[in-house]
This record gives structure tokens, C-alpha cells and sequence, in this order.
């Protein structure tokens, strides 16, 4: 257990690390593109006055060096400051957001890794049977095809067609839990059909891996049932590697669904990620950012611990 | 139909658009044709000529950016523009007919010499927190835009105010540089609108205005929710118990929205699809032909351009008609290379359209003194959809007159910081101007800061100077005659487009059956024009 902590101490602190690394990177890379938010808020109507007085204002004209300064001099007293195009507090901009975004995460990781265990069980269990093949072949068809493609026909047929669903995802303010359900499920249903496939080939693959080991032969010649062989034998066994394509999928969720959020008109942190580096709101842009790589270390970190607490051997080193 | 698309075909045939993209938008089509096709029912739904106030407006709008503001002077797309306009009014509006009417200005009157106008203010008007509308209210909405440090976008609409002063508590009166004799137009600007002063200053922040509907909610880039405000002043106008706007930046999920009716009234609708919408019979597609327009700038000061002969030959090197087919799907008019649109009260009529003929441009290229020309055209779709295409079509047009344009696609990201103005040959576009001296004081004056085509004519600036403090109309006119000509043969922009805004409607909801000339969505004001059918 020992070890475990101190396992996590030490992967936190990287992690603090890794979102220092990527913030100077982000603010690097924001400065490289052409413009700044000056520019990019003027547009065609940016005469030079205008764009001074813009940057006086915003104090862009400071060296690169003490803006970041300034910037993580707040961060590191809680204030993620203010967006530099619309003087809105950042915390504010990103608050309703990142709640929208991780409740469709949510509910896409509700619906998509139950599933996804139970059809890679399923698979392993009746292996190279038509019903693996065909659970193969469609769950790798819906890998492969961009996720808006997948989100135009689920509309076409759930939303045009049959009119069961609405196109678009408009999360009023306080709408009922049921109305937010309804208006996220063709989302969900997107996201689920791009991340099923990964993690259901994952939990067959390692399954069978095992299924093929002598002790689960000799559990089969005790005569032990076939679901006390799965979830007793096989699959605490399996999980080190599904826990981690399950991790990697989830932060997916998180981090990866801009397309799906505009195709959808779901007003999440993607939106506003995008926004903010075509209005080169950097403060903005670094905010998200943090959050994302935050997400992406904490599941992997999770990860990871879980693996190991699942492995005796790993658990119980000897010497 | 069959006999238009066969026309784009050969369009696209002669202008060698790559056949992949074409195929892809084929494609697309076909896609959306089925799902229209599978249908809503369908009910015959009549049109009612009167007012039935009570319901709800929805509207899926392009333009709506997470950046956005309550900050008039940072209003820059259609989303803002059309919530706010219910929020608030200005001093004048713009009537269907295009003429600016009173609005929060009862009545005007200017000097002689239109330098000094005096807007005396409607009585009983008040604010959604109860204040009552007065002369200073007004000032300090003005001077909101006006200074040094204001970065507002409507900064340059006011150039010309040299001071503006409140005359007792129900006038306000604007001292000009120099004449103006549209100046009632110019505070129809939608940012010029009219909020409550506070502390000496004009309260953006609070979203409290004078309008029709008052603000319930306002998220940048996702939402805007309004209700009607119970004691509105202006008569027979906001009859939407509630409106709520949507941010939909994709057009898809925009005609998604409205087919399926999530929303009553969508904008900027893909003019590919248009003909399917259009066979929806819940649907209505709505037009406004205005002042939009789209130009290929030549500066006039660069060493390839400054001789007016090579300018010409570009000029008579481009198939208007063609452009307009395949770029616009005829949703649009075409231009004859200066910027006032057909149709506005401010046309010369009697200038010929200039039309494609290769031989004439082969004529002034030898005027030049040279066979044949490459010039490299910087094109982007930031200038406005399809212009890299319009660029292609262009320089298959140009080759029959012995004319190699070389077109260089850019990135969006920042085309209009770093290439355009900058380089010789560029794409780019126009909004809606009211009034020709805004749209020729700002585009096409000596050192204008958007004078995008570097031109210094003396006569034309002469004749824009005379013109804005004139107040005589048939004179006034003579002179914006003349400009119109200068621009056509001597400036240095080809306008081979007027682009109409194309929106679409459910027959849920109704209007007049007459939308304003300028601006779309009925002027940006179908929220206190329209009503529920």
C-alpha cells in the first residue's frame, strides 16, 4: 500500500510539471500564429489606432515574459483572469461549459463501457462464431468512419426521418434532467459508436489471451461454470490492459470532441477552445488547455494505480 | 432546375473546378435531397396578413462567437446585431423602404450647411429598469464610441462627429467636422444604440435598454434569451411573447434545425441547398437583395497595377454572369466595378454594364504596351464562401484573353491582417452600407484606412467632399453619378458580385410581406417585425 502512495505522490507531482511544461508551450504556440487578438477581434475593420488602442488596453504591448508572469502569478492565487476579448472572468466563461462537457463524457462513458466489457466478453466467449465476426465488422465500421459522418445519419434517421430525437442540443438554463438526457442522446450515441470498438477489442483480445492459459483449462475440467470462469478467473486477470484503453478512451471523451460538440450545436469546452485561438484569447486558450491536459493526467494516473492495485504481484513485490 | 444545374456544370466544366470537388458537393446534395425528401407532413399552413401577438421566436443563427460581448462597440456579427436590436433602439431607424424614419428621435433638423444636427427625443420613453430616457442618456451612448481609446467598431462610422451635446433634457446636437447630409442615417448604425447613463458613462454592462424585449439571458456563442417587455413604446411592433437566439455555427445543423423544427428561422443558409429547402412546402426562403458586395482589389500604387490599362483588361476579362451562376446560384446581382448596388437610390442608372469581352481586354493589355500578362491573385474563403472558387473560374476566363492569373490560395487565419491591402491582387468583400458617401468615404477615399485599392483620384475625392454637405438631391446625385463612372473606368477594384443574404422561415412564423432592403433578417429587426402565423 506503501507503495502506492508513494507511487501517486510521485505521479502528481510530474503531473504539476507536465501542465507547467504545457502551458509555456501553449503560450508559445499562440504567440507564433500570425495576429494577435487585437487583430483577430478587428478583423477587415482593424485600422492601426484602433489596434493600438486595443492592445494598450489588453496590455499585449508588455514583453511576452511578464504577461506570463502576470498570468500564472494569478493562476497560482486561484484566478484564471479575465478572457481578453469579451472581459468576461475566465472562471465564469468556463464554469457552464465544462459541467456540459463532462456530462455528456458522462453519459457517453455510461453507455459506451458497459457495453463495450459486456460485447468484448461476449465476443471472446463465442470467438470466431458470425456473431464476433459481426460485432467485429460493425464495431471497426463505426471506428472508421469520421464522427460527423456518424452524427449525420444518426440525425437523419433519428431526428429527420423518424423525428424521435432533436438535431441540435439546446441545453437551456434549467431544463430538467429528462429534457438534458433527451437532448444529449444523439451526442452520446456518437460518442459511444467512435469508442466502443477500442475497448471492446481490448477486453476480447486480453480475454481470449487468457481464455487459452492452462488454468482456466483445468477450471473448465473442474466443470466450474462458464460465467464464474469469466468474471472469477479470466477477468481480474484481463484487467490491467482494459483499464488503461478504458482510461484513454474516457480522457478521448473529454478532450477530443470538438466535431461532435459543433455538429451538435452542444455548447461544451471544445466550442470555446476553438473560438479562443481563432480570437487568439490566449488566457482563454490556457484555461482549457490546463483543464484537458489535467483530465488527460489524472485518467492516465488513475490508470495506472488501478493496474497495479489489480496485480498481486505488483502490489506485493518481494524484496 | 435541371437546365440551371446543367448551366453550373459547364461552369464548372469550362473553369476547370476540380472534378473531386464537385463530385463532393454533388454528393452532399444528393445526400440532403433524400432526407428532405423523406419529409415532414404536410400541412397547408396560410399566410395571415395581421399581427397575432403571444408566442415564441426561434432562430438558429451563423455569427454568434464565444467572444461576443454586451459591449455595443464590439458587435461584429449577425448574432449580436439581431439580439440586440430587440434590446434596444437608436435615435433612427431604417424603414422597410430603406429611408431612415424616427425612432428614439421624435424628429431632426440640421444647418444649411448640414454640419450641425439637432435630434429632438420621443417624451415617455423609458428604460427596462424603469429610468426615463433623456438627452443625456444619448450622449453618453455616443461618446461610447468616440475618443482616442475606443476600440469600437462603430469609430469610424463617427468620424466625422466633432462634439455632441445635450440641449436641455430633449435634444442632442451633433457638431460636424464637415457636412453631412445623410448624418440621420448614420445613427441608424446597429451599434449606435441607445443604453442608460451611468456615472458618466454609457452602461453596457447592465444589457438594459429601451426595446421591445427585454434581456433574460445571454451566453457568448450559445444562447440569447429575450422577453417582451410589457410597457414598449413603439406601437403595433414586438408581438413574440419571447424570443431565444442559437448560436449555430455549422450549416448543417442549421437546416437540421429548422427541418426538424427546433427553430423557426435560420440565416446564411448554404446556398447549395437552397433548391431542396425550397421544396419544402413548411418552408419559405427569404432574400434580401443588398449592398453586400465582393471585389478583387488591385492596388492601384503597385508597380503592376498602376497603369489604368492593365486594370481594365482584368476588368473586361471576367464572366459576371457566369460568377454569379456558379459561385452565388444567382442568389446575388452583378456588379459593374464600383459599389453601389443596383436598386439603391443611389444607382446611376444610365452607366452601361460592363461585360465580358476578351477581345477588349486584349485591346488595352496591347494599350499597355504588352501581349500578354501573369499577374498572382491572393485568394482565401475568408473574403467570403467560394471566393477561392470564383478566383479558379476567374482565371479560366481571363486565359481567352491572353491574361495568366496565378491563384494562390491563403489561410483564412489572418488574410486580412497580413495579405490583404498588402499584396497587389486579393480577394475580398463588403458589407451592407446605407448611404453611397459612407460606403465611397470609407473604401475608395484618398487615405481612407480601408481604401483597400491604394486609389488617389483628385476628382473623385473632390466630388466626395462636395457631395456629403450637399443638400440638394438632384445635384447630390449628379455627383455620385459621376463617382460611380470614375470608379468603374479608373478605380482600381473589379466588382463582379452583389451578394444577397439568404435566410429561411418556417411558416410558423410571418411577416408583412415586405422585409428591409438592408441588412438581412428584415433589417436585423425580425424580432419585434415578424409574428407567429
Amino acid at each position: 500500500m506503501n507503495s502506492l502512495c508513494k507511487l501517486l505522490l510521485q505521479r502528481l507531482a510530474l503531473g504539476l510539471l507536465s501542465l507547467f511544461a504545457v502551458s509555456v508551450i501553449i503560450f508559445l504556440a499562440v504567440g507564433m500564429l500570425p495576429g494577435d487578438v487585437a487583430q483577430a477581434m478587428l478583423g477587415q475593420a482593424a485600422t492601426p489606432e484602433t489596434v493600438a488602442a486595443f492592445r494598450a488596453q489588453l496590455g499585449l504591448d508588455l514583453p511576452p515574459l511578464t504577461r506570463f508572469g502576470h498570468w500564472a502569478w494569478q493562476l497560482l492565487h486561484g484566478d484564471l483572469g479575465l478572457s481578453l476579448a469579451n472581459q468576461r472572468p475566465i472562471a465564469e466563461l468556463i464554469g457552464a461549459r465544462l459541467g456540459n462537457t463532462f456530462t455528456l463524457a458522462l453519459l457517453a462513458a455510461l453507455v459506451s463501457v458497459p457495453a463495450a466489457l459486456l460485447l468484448g466478453m461476449l465476443a471472446a466467449l463465442y470467438r470466431n462464431s458470425w456473431f464476433d465476426r459481426l460485432l467485429n465488422t460493425s464495431a471497426l465500421s463505426a471506428v472508421s468512419f469520421p464522427e460527423f459522418f456518424v452524427a449525420y445519419i444518426l440525425i437523419l434517421v433519428f431526428a429527420v426521418k423518424l423525428n424521435w430525437l432533436p438535431s441540435i442540443s439546446n441545453l437551456a438554463p434549467g431544463a430538467s434532467f429528462a429534457e438534458v438526457l433527451e437532448r444529449s442522446l444523439l451526442p452520446v450515441l456518437t460518442l459511444s459508436l467512435v469508442v466502443i470498438a477500442q475497448m471492446m477489442r481490448m477486453t476480447r483480445a486480453a480475454l481470449i489471451n487468457l481464455l487459452a492459459s492452462p488454468y482456466i483449462e483445468m477450471a473448465r475440467l473442474k466443470g466450474i461454470s462458464q460465467a464464474r470462469i469469466i468474471f472469477h478467473h479470466a477477468l481480474p486477470n484481463a484487467l490491467a490492459p482494459i483499464i488503461n484503453v478504458v482510461a484513454l478512451n474516457l480522457a478521448y471523451l473529454v478532450v477530443g470532441v470538438v466535431v461532435v460538440e459543433v455538429v451538435f450545436v452542444y455548447p461544451g469546452l471544445g466550442q470555446l477552445l476553438v473560438d479562443s485561438v481563432a480570437k487568439r484569447d490566449i488566457p482563454v486558450v490556457q484555461a482549457c488547455s490546463l483543464i484537458f491536459a489535467a483530465t488527460y493526467i489524472l485518467l492516465n494516473t488513475t490508470a495506472d494505480v488501478l493496474s497495479i492495485a489489480s496485480n498481486p504481484r505488483l502490489m506485493h513485490p518481494k524484496g | 432546375m435541371s437546365d440551371n444545374n446543367n448551366k453550373i456544370t459547364q461552369a464548372m466544366h469550362d473553369s476547370g473546378l476540380p472534378r473531386r470537388d464537385f463530385l463532393k458537393y454533388s454528393a452532399t446534395a444528393a445526400a440532403i435531397a433524400g432526407a428532405f425528401s423523406l419529409g415532414l407532413p404536410l400541412h397547408g399552413w396560410a399566410e395571415e396578413a395581421t399581427p397575432k401577438a403571444g408566442g415564441v421566436l426561434r432562430m438558429g443563427l451563423a455569427g454568434g462567437s464565444t467572444t461576443d460581448s454586451r459591449d455595443p462597440g464590439s458587435w461584429s456579427d449577425t448574432f449580436t446585431f439581431v439580439g440586440f436590436s430587440a434590446v434596444y433602439n437608436t435615435l433612427s431607424e431604417i424603414s422597410v423602404d430603406g429611408t431612415a424614419i424616427p425612432e428614439l428621435a421624435e424628429r431632426w433638423e440640421s444647418s444649411p450647411d448640414a454640419r450641425i444636427w439637432t435630434f429632438t427625443l420621443r417624451q415617455g420613453v423609458t428604460f427596462h429598469n424603469g429610468k426615463t430616457l433623456d438627452a443625456g442618456d444619448v450622449v453618453a451612448s455616443i461618446q461610447h464610441h468616440l475618443g482616442d481609446k475606443s476600440t469600437s467598431a462603430a469609430k469610424t462610422v463617427l468620424g466625422d462627429v466633432a462634439k455632441v451635446q445635450a440641449q436641455g433634457n430633449d435634444a442632442v446636437v451633433f457638431v460636424l467636422h464637415s457636412g453631412n447630409a445623410d448624418f440621420a442615417y448614420v445613427v441608424a448604425d446597429y451599434h449606435l444604440v441607445i443604453m442608460p447613463a451611468k456615472d458618466g458613462g454609457a452602461d453596457w454592462q447592465a444589457g438594459v435598454g429601451t426595446g421591445g424585449y427585454r434581456l433574460k439571458g445571454f451566453e457568448p456563442g450559445v444562447r440569447m434569451d429575450l422577453e417582451r417587455s410589457p410597457d414598449y413604446w413603439k406601437a403595433g411592433r414586438a408581438h413574440f411573447a419571447s424570443a431565444e437566439l442559437l448560436a449555430i455555427a455549422d450549416g448543417a445543423a442549421r437546416v437540421n434545425a429548422l427541418v426538424t423544427g427546433q427553430v423557426d428561422v435560420i440565416n446564411k443558409v448554404d446556398l447549395k441547398t437552397v433548391a431542396l429547402l425550397k421544396r419544402n412546402p413548411n418552408l419559405v426562403i427569404e432574400e434580401t437583395k443588398g449592398a453586400q458586395h465582393y471585389t478583387f482589389p488591385m492596388l492601384t500604387d503597385s508597380q503592376q497595377f498602376q497603369d489604368n490599362n492593365i486594370r481594365l483588361a482584368l476588368k473586361h476579362a471576367i464572366n459576371r454572369e457566369t460568377l454569379l451562376a456558379s459561385v452565388l446560384y444567382g442568389y446575388g446581382q452583378i456588379g459593374n466595378d464600383h459599389p453601389i448596388q443596383p436598386g439603391s437610390r443611389f444607382i446611376n442608372s444610365a452607366l452601361e454594364q460592363r461585360g465580358y469581352d476578351p477581345d477588349k481586354a486584349r485591346f488595352y493589355l496591347r494599350q499597355a504596351g504588352v501581349d500578354s500578362l501573369k499577374v498572382r491573385l491572393q485568394a482565401s474563403d475568408a473574403a467570403y464562401t467560394g471566393a477561392v472558387d470564383a478566383s479558379v473560374l476567374f482565371k479560366e476566363q481571363a486565359r481567352q484573353a491572353g491574361i495568366d492569373i496565378d491563384v494562390v490560395r491563403e489561410p483564412a487565419d489572418g488574410f486580412f491582417s497580413n495579405v490583404w491591402m498588402k499584396q497587389p491582387f486579393t480577394t475580398s468583400f463588403w458589407y451592407s452600407s446605407l448611404t453611397a458617401d459612407r460606403m465611397f468615404s470609407i473604401g475608395y477615399a484618398k487615405g481612407a484606412a480601408w481604401n483597400e485599392t491604394h486609389w488617389d483620384n483628385a476628382r473623385f475625392n473632390q466630388l466626395l467632399n462636395a457631395a456629403r454637405g450637399e443638400m440638394n438631391a438632384p445635384l447630390r446625385q449628379e455627383m455620385y453619378n459621376e463617382m460611380q463612372a470614375l470608379c468603374r473606368d479608373e478605380g482600381g477594384a473589379i466588382v463582379p458580385l452583389f451578394a444577397s443574404s439568404v435566410a429561411a422561415r418556417s411558416k410558423r412564423v410571418a411577416h408583412g410581406g415586405l422585409t428591409a432592403p438592408y441588412g438581412e433578417l428584415d433589417g436585423l429587426r425580425l424580432i419585434e417585425r415578424w409574428w407567429q402565423a
